[in-house]
């Protein structure tokens, strides 16, 4: 048994793009049956050495060994069919198709008569599709279309759609990638899919774990590599190793504190939402936003507060209800309109909403600024550089001004969204999932720059489905629940149990807000179960 | 990457004069050569507004229609004893509202640029043809032709304007907040109206300006012909596209360069007049330039994706 070589092992391996070299000699070795957690900062290489893997990089240097034998990887056909499955952030599915079809896409099985007609034979399809389904341990229907599954459910799709052989020749998966899975879902969820995790290493497939949650490393990993600027700086078994540890060995700091809040002054109220109802989405939500303050909000998804940013930021209309900014009404038709009223919304999903990937950063930044930088419409380079060059340096972006945003890491991307408005007037700041797939260090850089903000006296909303960085960054939590407020905790008052408990529509057992809503009963089928 | 790109497609066109040059010697004259710049500026011309609406991730198949109506306008205008300023204004007024027509369409109606154009692609048409009963317009002032057979030295009146052209909307395109608008507008819609810009007004100005293109191609191509005919500018939109394309323009949008399309249409001008000189069968040419585009994008795809890997 000990002479049974690694599922997989990487040896020295190496790729450079022009100007940054992005893995310097990497190991990672990798035995069947093993969740292997890859930790790194972002744009540490973590993304680049699972490409390569994947066929969808060439190596410059290094090899590949496949259960002790040396193989080359020419491409992503190729890599399946050596039983590499890469489950990307970003799901690859087609919506409208069904579960079934989407599984089995590459080969859809045809029959009898059918079969040079190409006719499709759904009896088998939703046969294998059931039998691979139960086999996960996964309660979907194989007809249901996949534009109508949750995020949760589309990743457990994803997932055994990776499982699945493509074709009777193709070998089962030994090594699967999963990259950040859990970062969309749910706490029931993240079970689930830790339980296929479990079920899939005993089965012997080696599994690639990328993650930022620390909880999760320990939770499921049983080795862990860290890499940091293209090299590997450790490989540990997990039980010898501490948080502290490996958030050093990413960071090569120490990030004691990982909310280092500081409490501003309260200062005038900045927003007074009234009212605000939008059907079906948005129901009757009054709050008030002061100078100096962070407003959390937390809910599940679906609750409605990515809703309720886009809604206040004059991205979507809302059917009744009223905005006050800084006591006057305002009604905002487009974003624009919020902007001009210092209201800046960094949108949840940065690559679609956020950034012109082709754009450099620092027209990018410029972006909201441009007309305020034109002289009859003329434009000037330098002066969209001299805008941006004090916010790359000030967010530590690591990046110059003039590379297109296409080429930047995760973390630096997130913080070109944020750079777009700390050039202008912005007084109220909307940051929907402001961390979310951000690597420690620059985590701790967001929430300083958000203290610096208050300090100034602007206001912030902070909607996350974090919730140590809800309870550690915010003055006060608003909780939502199907589109309603269910109450709003002080600092002081909010626990992880409390903000739970409302998320998941539970009465609370302290009322703080006696005029709060709170719809359903206890263990009412709230949205996660 | 991009610089790349566009200085691939240029070795294509000197590759290619070179090899017409080798071919038939007069190919190199100064008089041939100002002739395909003559006759590739109305398709030049075009391509501009064609690069705009491109390069935010549009389409305009309505170009064509709106050269001949504009013209046919231009004509009646001249035809009737109009003074030249004001039949211009005119012409490049239908052009304009035109283009505004599509653009309000597409971006206060939020309808597909294909299917709206497609629209008033026939519509334009119908016009051209309705107004004129169908018959081309003639019997221009001289004054007016000056516009076609005018020189500056040695260099005709259309390819002067061209130059132009290029020039003013290529500092438009780089270094005006339109200009930014639309490549960002093409890169990412919805992260450019979160960032405060209006979209929609931003969208259909870049429609009016391919309108006023079409517009401005039309007075040369009417001075030229000497009339205006309502059925002018057939396949225009499908040139206008190819030099598009050929010069390295994304029809996703947000990636191009007007230099590019300047090349591009050059390519196919040149292509045309080369093939033209050789005595290629006028057949066999349509199934050479289609070959070209194909070619060119080809190319362009197989580049980009080395690049990625």
């Amino acid at each position: 048994m000990s002479a049974r070589p690694p599922a997989l092992e990487m040896r020295g391996i190496r790729k450079a793009f022009p100007g940054v070299v992005a893995l310097d000699g990497v190991d990672l070795t990798l035995h069947a049956g093993e969740v292997h957690m890859l930790l790194g900062e972002n744009g540490a290489g973590k993304s680049t050495l699972m490409k390569i893997l994947s066929g969808a990089y060439r190596k410059d240097a290094g090899e590949i060994l496949l259960d002790g034998v040396r193989v080359e990887i020419s491409g992503p056909r190729d890599a399946l069919a050596r039983g590499i499955r890469v489950i990307y952030q970003e799901l690859t599915l087609v919506p409208q198709l069904s579960a079934a079809e989407n599984i089995f896409l590459g080969a859809l099985p045809t029959s009898g008569v059918g079969r040079r007609l190409g006719l499709l034979d759904r009896r088998t399809l939703h046969g294998q599709t059931t039998r691979l389904l139960a086999d996960l341990g996964i309660a979907i229907d194989p007809r249901t279309r996949v534009g109508r599954l949750g995020l949760a459910q589309r990743q457990m799709i994803e997932i055994a759609k990776a499982l699945a052989t493509a074709d009777a020749d193709a070998p089962a998966a030994r090594v699967l990638v999963m990259d950040e899975p859990t970062s969309a879902l749910t706490t029931r969820e993240v079970e689930q899919l830790f339980s296929l995790i479990e079920r899939l290493s005993a089965r012997g497939v080696a599994i690639v774990y990328i993650t930022h949650r620390m909880d999760e490393v320990f939770r499921i990993g049983r080795r862990v590599t860290v890499l940091r600027d293209g090299r590997v700086i450790a490989t540990r078994a997990l039980e010898t190793v501490t948080v502290a540890e490996l958030v050093r060995m990413m960071a090569n700091r120490d990030v004691t504190d990982h909310f280092p809040k500081v409490r501003a002054a309260r200062g005038p109220e900045l927003l007074r939402v009234d009212r605000l109802s939008s059907s079906g989405v948005l129901h009757d939500i009054s709050f008030t936003l002061h100078g100096g303050e962070v407003l959390g909000v937390a809910g599940l998804l679906g609750a409605g507060r990515t809703e309720l940013a886009r809604a206040i930021a004059g991205a979507d209309r809302f059917d009744a209800g009223q905005l006050h900014v800084a006591g006057a009404a305002v009604r905002f038709r487009t974003p624009a309109d919020a902007i001009a009223r210092g209201i800046g919304l960094l949108p949840e999903d940065r690559k679609a909403e956020g950034l012109v990937a082709g754009l450099t950063v620092a027209r990018n930044v410029a972006l909201p600024h441009a007309r305020r930088l034109a002289r009859w419409g003329v434009l000037s380079s330098r002066r969209e550089t001299e805008l941006a060059r004090p916010i790359v340096s000030d967010l530590r972006i690591k990046a110059t001004a003039t590379q297109p945003v296409r080429l930047l890491s995760g973390g630096n991307q997130q913080k070109v969204v944020l750079g777009k408005w700390l050039a202008g007037s912005v007084r109220v700041f909307i940051f929907d999932e402001p961390t979310r797939g951000v690597d420690v260090g620059a985590k701790v850089e967001i929430y300083n720059l958000m203290n610096r903000l208050t300090a100034d006296g602007a206001g912030i909303i902070m909607i996350s489905s974090e919730l140590p960085e809800l309870l550690g960054m915010s003055d006060r939590i608003l909780v939502m629940h199907r589109g309603r407020i269910h109450t709003v905790l002080d600092r002081d008052d909010a626990t992880e149990e409390r903000v739970v408990g409302a998320a998941l529509g539970l009465e609370s057992t302290v009322r703080l807000k006696p005029d709060t809503t709170t719809e359903g009963g206890p263990l009412s089928n709230g949205a996660a179960g | 990457m991009n610089r790349a790109r566009q200085f691939g497609t240029l070795i294509g066109l000197v590759a290619l004069c070179f090899v017409l040059w080798i071919l038939t010697p007069y190919f190199l004259t100064v008089s041939n050569l100002l002739n395909v710049a003559e006759q590739t500026s109305i398709n030049a011309i075009v391509a501009v507004g064609m690069t705009f609406v491109i390069l935010s991730a549009g389409i305009d198949l309505s170009v064509g229609s709106i050269v001949a109506l504009s013209g046919v306008i231009l004509g009646m205008a001249l035809r009737d004893g109009q003074p030249l300023v004001l039949a211009l204004t005119v012409a490049l007024a239908v052009g304009v509202v035109s283009g505004a027509v599509n653009g309000l369409l597409i971006s206060h109606g939020d309808l597909p640029p294909f299917i709206v154009t497609l629209g008033t692609m026939s519509i334009a048409r119908g016009a051209a043809l309705l107004v004129t009963e169908g018959r081309p317009v003639s019997g221009f002032a001289a004054s007016f032709r000056v516009l076609a057979t005018g020189r500056v030295g040695f260099v005709p009146a259309p390819v002067i304007i061209t130059a132009a052209v290029y020039l003013l909307a290529h500092l438009v395109l780089t270094r005006t907040t339109f200009g930014r608008y639309v490549y960002a507008i093409g890169g990412n819609e919805e992260a450019t109206r979160l960032s405060g810009v209006a979209v929609r007004f931003h969208k259909a100005m870049i429609y009016a300006v391919s309108g006023l293109m079409s517009a401005v191609a039309a007075v040369i191509l009417t001075a030229r012909l000497n009339s205006a005919q309502p059925i002018a500018g057939m396949m225009y939109e499908l040139d206008a596209i190819a030099a598009t394309v050929i010069g390295g323009t994304s029809l996703m949008g947000g990636e191009g360069t007007l230099g590019g399309t300047l090349v591009g249409a050059l390519i196919m001008g040149v292509l045309r007049n080369g093939l033209n000189l050789l005595g290629v069968s006028s057949f066999l040419q349509q199934i050479v330039i289609g070959g070209v585009i194909v070619v060119a994008v080809l190319l362009d795809t197989v580049l980009k994706r080395k690049h990625r890997a």
